[in-house]
């Protein structure tokens, strides 16, 4: 049992998934002792029993909710690194647009949502840009950052080689934003994710294609908590997703080299 | 782990180099200076001739302007006044002809992202030269430095010495005329050190490779070079010149002779000299 305990990857998973197992069952007995009423604070099994009964019709909402998300948040990667780039290669550039990227990035979604669902007819596509805009700031931030994080003694061996500006682009400075790049994308993964049910909200579209944050509004209406919970966890599980997915993507990509990577192997 | 085969056949043309100086000097230093835009003189005029196959070391205390010297061999910054003539012509035509430059820094500058192998052929890659024309030469220089069991690894699993040497096969890759070393061990344990100072003492030898050394270390100076250039501060400039007369290819037997201990003795009096203050451009 003892080398199993000291396995640093077993503890890695054992120990919050004891924590989780923990407050679940302090949870349900909890409610159970105090015989809390299930409109009130729903318990565990009730959750779980609503999870399975509206089982097809949460489903459908994950994945329109899901869709949006990973619509906006591949539009924000492209454009996010496309500004970037734009960013470094001319000081000038950087200095009259990066104000704007900020304005962007303070404005609350939940106001500038009501305008663009005005502005754009389609719900899906003015739901996207809702994400995709809460997601864009931090892979401009970190990329350009990361393209101008360049190893001084590199740079200089790159210009008396009189290397080009493209082959020092893609042969030293992208390599070396990499890291960055993916610290960006954990952020802007989960930003997409609350960008799109932000926007759902605002928007309240109901329907057919209604995501996970209609469930939840839908749920209010009729005072059906645990469908309420239910759609919440299946939005923090999303999330968690999304951000696994990001964390081996980098892993993928960095293992071999950068020291935040390096030893997550063994 | 040595790969690096003394007792190569004699190059007959550094032999005439050797004897008379047939062939152009690689670098001439003509009066060259340099003053910094604060006003700081780093170098006083300087008169330097720098033979084709010779391995010079600047040695002196420090801001005697020994790497400004190398940065203006280098051409990376220009002399305030005076000139500089690479094989007889101007910088423009280094490039040409094969005149190419090679740079080895106290830091190894290598691609964490990079195998060895890729970090080897960067130059290679920066000229525009196919992978396939690429390959064997990458994996010569690799095995010439001894690293051949390496090719595959990434730089942070190497350690100190391993990274230099890399940064060594990637300097030799381009098959330069010019290899300019600012202080390239300094950063090493003694050992390693050493082991790579016998190294490259036989690469200079088996290419007759024109090299130009820093150092602050009298062992390596006399070990290395066939020529020692002894500088002293304020302003920069050159205070004495030391010829070490030695066979080549030198091996470790020449740092137990009486002569190598001779050799540091005075030039570790000379750079004593070149440290006080009374050698100082004001008393001159």
């Amino acid at each position: 049992m003892k080398p199993l305990l000291q396995s640093e990857a077993f503890v890695q998973i054992a120990a919050p998934l004891a924590v989780g197992v923990i407050l679940i069952g302090v949870w349900e007995v909890g409610c159970r002792l105090a015989s809390i009423p299930v409109y009130l604070f729903p318990k565990p099994s009730d959750i779980f029993a609503s999870l399975i009964h509206h089982g097809p019709s949460l489903l459908r909402a994950l994945m329109v909710t899901l869709r949006v998300t990973l619509q906006a948040f591949a539009a924000a990667v492209v454009i996010g690194t496309l500004i970037a780039f734009m960013f470094v290669q001319s000081r000038a550039v950087e200095v009259s647009l990066f104000p704007y990227a900020v304005l962007l990035q303070v404005t609350p979604v939940v106001a500038i949502a009501p305008l663009i669902i005005i502005l754009v007819k389609n719900t899906q596509l003015s739901l996207t840009i809702c994400a995709t805009l809460v997601a864009l700031f931090p892979i401009i931030s970190n990329t350009t950052l990361g393209l101008r994080s360049v190893d001084p003694g590199l740079a200089n061996y790159f210009r008396m080689n009189r290397a080009g500006r493209l082959k020092t682009l893609i042969k030293l400075r992208i390599p070396g934003a990499l890291p960055y790049f993916f610290g960006g994308l954990r952020i802007s993964s989960g930003l997409a994710l609350i960008g799109a049910v932000v926007a759902e909200f605002v928007a309240g579209t109901g329907g057919r294609s209604s995501g996970l944050a209609y469930e939840i509004l839908d749920a209010g209406f009729t005072l059906d908590i645990p469908r309420m919970f239910a759609a919440l966890f299946l939005i923090t599980l999303t999330g968690v997703g999304l951000f696994g997915a990001m964390v081996v993507l980098s892993r993928l990509a960095l293992s071999n080299w950068h020291e935040s990577e390096v030893g997550a192997e063994t | 782990m040595n790969a690096l085969m003394p007792g190569e056949p004699f190059n007959e043309s550094a032999d005439k180099t050797a004897a008379g100086g047939e062939r152009p000097p690689a670098v001439e230093v003509l009066s060259a200076e340099k003053v910094f835009a604060n006003g700081t003189r780093a170098l006083a005029p300087i008169d330097l001739s720098i033979a084709d196959g010779e391995f010079l070391t600047l040695i002196g205390p420090s801001g005697c302007g020994k790497s400004t010297l190398l940065k203006l061999i280098a051409n990376l910054i220009e002399p305030s006044d005076g000139r500089l003539l690479w094989w007889r012509g101007e910088f423009a035509q280094v490039g040409q002809e094969g005149r190419r430059f090679a740079f080895v820094f106290q830091e190894p500058t290598l691609m964490p992202w990079a195998r060895v192998d890729s970090n080897v052929r960067l130059p290679l890659e920066l000229a525009n030269i196919s992978n396939a024309k690429a390959a064997p030469i990458v994996a010569e220089a690799i095995e010439r430095v001894g690293l051949s069991d390496f090719a595959r690894h990434f730089p942070r699993q190497l350690s100190g010495g391993m990274k230099m040497r890399v940064s060594i096969a990637r300097a030799l890759v381009t098959n330069p005329n010019l290899l300019l070393m600012d202080e390239p061990f300094g950063a090493l344990d003694e050992f390693t050190r050493n082991r790579l100072d016998a190294d490259l003492v036989r690469l200079w030898w088996e290419r007759k490779l024109t090299t130009v050394f820093v150092t602050h270390s009298i062992y390596e100076a006399v070990f290395l070079s066939t020529r020692i250039i002894v500088m002293a501060a304020n302003p920069g400039r050159i205070f004495r010149t030391m010829t070490i007369d030695q066979a080549q290819p030198r091996d470790e037997g020449f740092r137990d002779s009486p002569k190598f201990a001779a050799y540091c003795r005075e030039l570790s009096t000379w750079l004593a000299e070149a440290s006080l203050p009374s050698a100082s451009g004001a008393a001159l």
